[in-house]
């Protein structure tokens, strides 16, 4: 077994560090960017780069198990809601602590990837797809009918939890940093999970589910481990995102956002972290850009990924990669 | 009570049939191209929008009725040919991607083409107004009429697929792909025909929908995640396991809607059995999927998992 799996791991090592480095060099330029524009007079575009960290914690999220685990859910929008009305909910009963209200929405996540995902992993690629989609969007249609919270309109925060007692998250740098610290934590986290003995199983079962079976490893505890585990960390952004946007509706667990934190993921690379959280900012960028350019940037969105996948089915990652071969 | 029923059961009838129309494209190309078609719920939409435009045009609803047939055909073609047949040999990644972003370029170049309000069909005259059933209950005859063309799609699907040719390579492609391609059948030719058709059956429920619904961007999107429920309960690939799990699909959201409050008031107070009954209701569908899906991880008449 270690005969066999040693030729195959020693090429991989640089490639995780390399990533662990793309990583890194994100998380400086993340860290640089508040006094960069606020210095270039544009302090409110803080607020967005916190929309766009926020995303990459859900887009890391998913890539745990899209790309490691080859399980493509279509309902990952579904957690990001939980942790918004987690924040609303909580906050309306007095517990505003954001540590609190993350241990909430991991809970309830919890519960839920677990029922969900336990159903959905008797089955398998398309069926997999449809059913986590469907799941979500029974979330979905339950938030719209919560009419205490708003429903469809949403509901809007009389404001940001607070942190050990203080208010400090009011202020937008110290979200930016809070959020940006959380988004390191969990890289690291999902770093040593991908490397783990257990990681490598969900990849092995990813490779070849049978072979898997066969030495001894069920495919489906080890998945629906990794898809709970995705589905609490998802929901965790979802927290973050409330206090970004002050406000919870169910648009933030509509079909479309959980198509787009798929897109992220794509964009940047399956399975490589440092990709999924390059690939939000990505993403959002490109998002930004387009909308001030045009009304109809979905559009030219829609273009740019039918194009994409067309033409470089790996994302940004994929691209960087064969540019460099051909040198 | 019993009144309320029958017509609520109708209602879900017709629901059903609008929703087979569009499934059975749907478990098709899943079944034989195994591709995931996200756009799906585009053309259902666009079919609204054909009818919309050339019943205004010509004045006449069944203008407008046969002349989106041939639009719908090109429009099946185009995507086909553009797009879809690219993706046979992807992932089932790759192929939500795709469909996903068309969907995107779909409901923005709507939204440039006919504009944000939602336009409305006028009904033709000879199906407007409304019959009596029992006692002093009116349906309106419009409805009956989808039902009855919805049926007869169906019961011509049925003939088609089970005593031609073609439907014979259609069920053989269901089967096994490969097969039917090594004896030496024209693989690419008979998923154009399988995606063109699914196109004009998914504009077609758009199409005979548009005179009671207002065609609005969004209408396409809530009816395929029904969609999606439909072709999972009743298996992929199977034209059978669409039709009833459509049938069933549509039943249980209209009913559920209208009677989960009323069962729920017998125990529950009226107050937190209204609130319980609107949050339940919607949900009730994929309760009954991850129902069905326990028992069957395959759907109803699913071959394959």
């Amino acid at each position: 077994m270690t005969d066999t799996a040693a030729p195959a791991a020693a090429p991989r090592a640089p490639a995780l560090a390399g990533r662990v480095k793309a990583a890194a060099i994100l998380f400086v330029l993340f860290a640089l960017f508040p006094p960069i524009v606020t210095a270039a007079g544009d302090p409110f575009l803080v607020l967005i780069g916190t929309r766009i960290l926020a995303y990459a914690i859900a887009a890391m999220a998913l890539d745990l198990i899209l790309g490691y685990g080859a399980m493509v859910s279509f309902g990952h929008a579904a957690y990001l809601g939980f942790g918004t009305y987690a924040v609303a909910i909580l906050s309306s009963y007095g517990v505003s602590d954001i540590l609190l209200q993350m241990l909430g929405a991991v809970l309830i996540s919890a519960l839920f990837a677990l029922v969900t995902g336990a159903i959905s992993l008797r089955t398998k690629g398309v069926y997999f797809i449809m059913i986590t989609l469907a799941f979500g969007q029974m979330a979905f249609f339950f938030f719209i009918s919560l009419s205490a919270y708003g429903g469809d309109d949403g509901y809007g925060l009389s404001q940001r939890s607070t942190l050990f007692g203080t208010q400090v998250l009011e202020n937008d740098l110290a979200l930016f940093y809070a959020t940006l610290a959380v988004l390191i934590g969990l890289f690291a986290l999902c770093h040593r999970i991908v490397g783990s003995r257990f990681g490598r199983v969900l990849t092995g079962i990813r490779e070849n589910p049978t072979r898997m079976e066969a030495i001894g490893y069920s495919p489906f505890r080890f998945q629906l481990t990794a898809f709970v585990i995705s589905g609490c960390m998802t929901s965790v952004a979802g927290v973050l995102l409330a206090n970004q946007a002050e406000f919870v509706s169910p648009a933030f667990m509509s079909w479309h956002r959980s198509g787009e934190l798929i897109v992220m993921v794509v964009l940047g690379g399956i399975g490589t972290l440092a990709g999924a959280i390059g690939g939000a900012v990505a993403a959002l960028v490109l998002e930004e850009v387009l909308g001030m350019a045009t009304d109809h940037w979905r559009l030219w969105f829609g273009v740019f990924l039918v194009l994409m996948v067309l033409f470089s089915p790996r994302g940004i990652t994929g691209l960087v990669e064969q540019i460099r071969r051909r040198k | 009570m019993t009144n309320l029923f029958v017509l609520q059961l109708l209602n879900g009838v017709q629901l059903g049939v609008l929703l087979f129309l569009i499934a059975a494209g749907l478990t098709l190309v899943f079944g034989i191209m195994d591709v995931v078609n996200l756009a799906h719920g585009v053309l259902y939409m666009v079919g609204a929008y054909f009818v919309a435009t050339f019943a205004a045009l010509t004045g006449s609803f069944w203008w407008g009725l046969l002349l989106m047939l041939p639009a719908a055909v090109a429009v099946g073609l185009i995507l086909e040919v553009v797009v879809i047949r690219r993706l046979y040999a992807r992932s089932h990644l790759d192929q939500v991607l795709a469909t996903f972003g068309l969907v995107m370029i779909a409901n923005e170049t709507v939204k440039i083409v006919w504009g944000v309000s939602p336009l409305s069909v006028p009904m033709p005259e000879i199906l407007s107004g409304s019959v009596p059933l029992m006692g002093p209950l009116q349906y309106p005859v419009y409805r009956i009429a989808i039902i009855v063309a919805g049926l007869a799609v169906a019961g011509g699907l049925y003939l088609v697929i089970n005593h031609t040719r073609i439907g014979m390579l259609l069920r053989a492609g269901a089967t096994n792909r490969a097969m039917v391609s090594a004896l030496g059948i024209d693989i690419g030719k008979l998923f154009a025909i399988v995606f063109t058709l699914g196109a004009v059956l998914a504009c077609l429920a758009g199409a005979l929908v548009a005179p009671i619904l207002s065609v609005d961007t969004g209408m396409g999107e809530s009816v395929l995640i029904l969609t999606f429920v439909v072709v999972v309960i009743g298996g992929i690939g199977s034209i059978k396991g669409a039709f009833l799990g459509a049938l069933l699909v549509a039943i249980v959201d209209t009913l559920g809607g209208v009677f989960g409050p009323i069962l729920l008031r017998e125990v529950l107070d009226p107050s937190a059995a209204g609130q319980a009954g609107r949050m339940l209701a919607p949900m009730l569908v994929y309760i009954l999927m991850a129902a069905i899906l326990c028992v069957k991880p395959a759907g109803l008449f699913g071959g394959r998992g």
